[in-house]
């Protein structure tokens, strides 16, 4: 009666299968890390790299020149360590979106979500909201949640379709978008402008340790709530109401995984600004490796996110030389396309 | 498992789609729901099932209050199959009816060889073992139906609600779905449209304007004046000389 079948081969379900997965995973992360680190305007040896790592996780005391290890410990690490967990961070939640809305359009840049985070940012950084009282991750979350309920109560007076909860998103995001502009025209210098319009496109340029502290928690606490719902996520295949029917708990997991998504979402736009694409299209296209099962598709959706991410910004760096490129740009120029094609092939199938 | 209704009743926009409808169904019986269109059948399944917001009155599964389960025990006792339920996901056959084990998993009870056994068995039972791995969207109407019926089975629910289950189905699939549904040792609640086939359970109620007009044994329930009343037909009983079996034959009535 069991079949030797292509479904069983896409279930290694035991313990060791999993284990080596799960290295396979790790190690080609690491490999991304330490490409990111590598490759830049000045390429930096691995024997240098390797002796900069040793010096300051085990105290090791290799000779290495002072500009040298400034670059790799001080910049391109932690510009590539959030890279990845921005990466990570933007695919979970558009795989947690696509789920729960049952929209393949579904992420958090286009249902506002990003817009929201720029504006609540831009709102404690250039008006001052808070009074020094929040700091731009805690504005960002706010902006992000004022967005995403509004753009759920718009959609609700539309009849409450997942079209209409898209239609709403795409609304929302004009008027966050406004709004920041607005707030900027109204409130900031011209070298306020340009670095926020710069910050506004995406860009990984000034991060520094404190935002590896930020960004990769958020990351993996997104990864851990994902992973503890990868069930409640599948059950909605069918829509809500059978989600419900099969013993889920609508509204705390929408509540949940919602919440996850806001806060990973408001903190990598507070640290790297909003970039587009990756959310949209990392989870079409780990879906068609994974299939759309949960189980597989979280971890996956997650790693791929990170190399992606640590591959653009690798890119943003090597475009134009001399020059930095916006990495929102960059994962545009290869997440439009790319987009294209998922929709096409979609069509075909359906 | 006994199943009992007290007062149940829904409405949307000042209008009542189920109204006060009050019920026991004991355990192991097969109760057929019969009603014209938009009589209140597929709603009333679901308040039973608990998915309705703004519910009024009360369901007991064996004298506890559905109330006082969570969402998870409830479906660990009644499994619905609805209507209508389709996805865009790229999910196989056997994926979904997997999710039928759903209410007895969780993050640390990973699904395991027993559940996968469960599951094929629910597959074998509905006749679909040989087509396990088909794409959803290459499945007919009738196939997907099979699918989730096999899905509500690997629930092992005690209470199993089947809205319009022979809808799609060919004649075989409809007469050995019921025959399945009879012989299962759960308490089977199931709209049905064909009064032929409603004949076959142990007991009916006719829904009528969302309220329970009538409920009893199929020949004492579905006389011609109540064929007439709230179907709008005329009805004639044949009986089958092989097995003195009654059969309606309908035709219509002009108002
Ligand atoms: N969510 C809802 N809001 C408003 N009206 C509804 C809703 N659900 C069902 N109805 C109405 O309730 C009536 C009964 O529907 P239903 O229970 O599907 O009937 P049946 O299954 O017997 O055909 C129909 O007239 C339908 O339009
Ligand atoms: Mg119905």
């Amino acid at each position: 009666m069991k079949l030797a079948s292509p479904h069983n081969a896409r279930h290694p379900v035991g313990g060791l299968a999993l284990l080596c997965w799960w290295l396979g995973g790790m190690l080609l992360l690491m490999m991304a890390i330490l490409l990111g680190v590598i490759i830049g305007e000045t390429p930096l040896p691995l024997d240098t790299v390797a002796a900069v790592f040793a010096n300051n996780l085990w105290n090791a005391s290799y000779p290495v020149e002072r500009i040298d290890a400034g670059i790799i410990w001080n910049y391109r690490l932690p510009r590539t360590l959030v890279a990845a967990a921005c990466g990570a961070g933007l695919a979970l939640s558009g795989v947690v979106l696509q789920a729960l809305i049952r929209n393949a359009l579904a992420d958090p840049y286009l249902l506002g979500v990003s817009a929201g985070a720029s504006t609540g940012a831009v709102a404690v950084t250039i008006l001052g909201v808070g009074g020094g009282a929040l700091g731009i991750s805690s504005g960002a979350f706010i902006g992000a949640i004022l967005a995403f309920s509004l753009v759920a109560a718009l959609a609700r007076a539309a009849g409450g379709g997942s079209a209409q909860l898209v239609l709403a998103g795409i609304a929302g995001s004009q008027l966050f978008n406004a709004l920041t502009s607005f707030f900027v025209a109204k409130s900031a210098n011209a070298e306020q402008a340009r670095g926020i319009m710069f910050w506004l496109l995406g860009n990984l340029s000034g991060v520094r340790w404190p935002d590896v502290s930020l960004a990769v928690p958020a990351a993996i606490f997104g990864l851990v709530v994902c992973l503890w719902y990868i069930r409640a996520m599948d059950a909605f295949a069918f829509g809500a109401r059978s989600a419900a029917a099969l013993g889920v708990h609508v509204r705390r997991v929408q509540l949940v995984l919602i919440g996850a998504v806001t806060l990973m979402t408001a903190t990598m736009v507070s640290l790297v600004g909003s970039i587009g694409f990756v959310g949209l299209v990392i989870p079409h296209v780990v879906r068609m490796l994974t299939g759309p099962r949960h189980a597989q598709l979280v971890p996956v959706a997650a790693l791929a996110g990170a190399v992606f991410l640590i591959a653009a910004d690798i890119a943003s760096r090597l475009l134009i030389p001399g020059q930095v490129v916006a990495i929102g740009v960059v994962t545009a120029l290869v997440g439009a396309p790319g987009f294209a094609v998922i929709l096409i092939r979609n069509r075909r199938r359906s | 498992m006994k199943v009992s209704l007290q007062g149940l009743s829904w409405s949307a926009r000042q209008r009542i789609i189920v109204d006060d409808v009050t019920l026991e169904i004991a355990s192991g019986e097969t109760f057929g729901l019969v009603g014209a269109n938009g009589s209140g059948k597929s709603t009333l399944l679901r308040l039973i099932a608990g998915l309705m917001p703004r519910a009024r009155g009360e369901v007991q599964l064996n004298g506890t209050p559905m109330s006082r389960l969570s969402r998870r025990e409830v479906a660990q006792n009644l499994a619905l199959v609805e209507q209508h339920a389709d996805t865009d996901e790229a999910l196989t056959a056997r994926d979904a009816a997997e999710l039928g084990r759903t209410p007895w998993l969780s993050a640390l009870r990973p699904f395991g060889p027993a559940d996968s056994a469960i599951v094929d068995q629910a597959l074998e039972m509905v006749g679909m073992s040989h087509m396990a791995d088909a794409a959803w969207d290459t499945l007919s109407g009738g196939e997907r139906q099979r699918i989730h019926i096999a899905r509500a089975l690997a629930q092992q629910p005690g209470v199993l609600l089947l809205d319009e289950p022979t809808n799609h189905l060919d004649i075989h699939h409809q007469l050995s779905l019921l025959q399945l549904v009879r012989s299962l040792p759960v308490t089977v609640i199931l709209a049905l449209h064909d009064l032929n086939q409603a004949m076959e359970c142990d007991r009916l109620g006719v829904m009528q304007g969302g309220r329970l007009i009538a409920c009893g044994p199929p020949q004492e329930v579905l006389d011609p004046a109540l064929l007439a009343q709230s179907f709008r037909v005329g009805a004639r009983v044949l009986t089958d000389s092989h097995d003195s079996a009654r059969l309606f034959r309908f035709h219509c009535i002009e108002d």
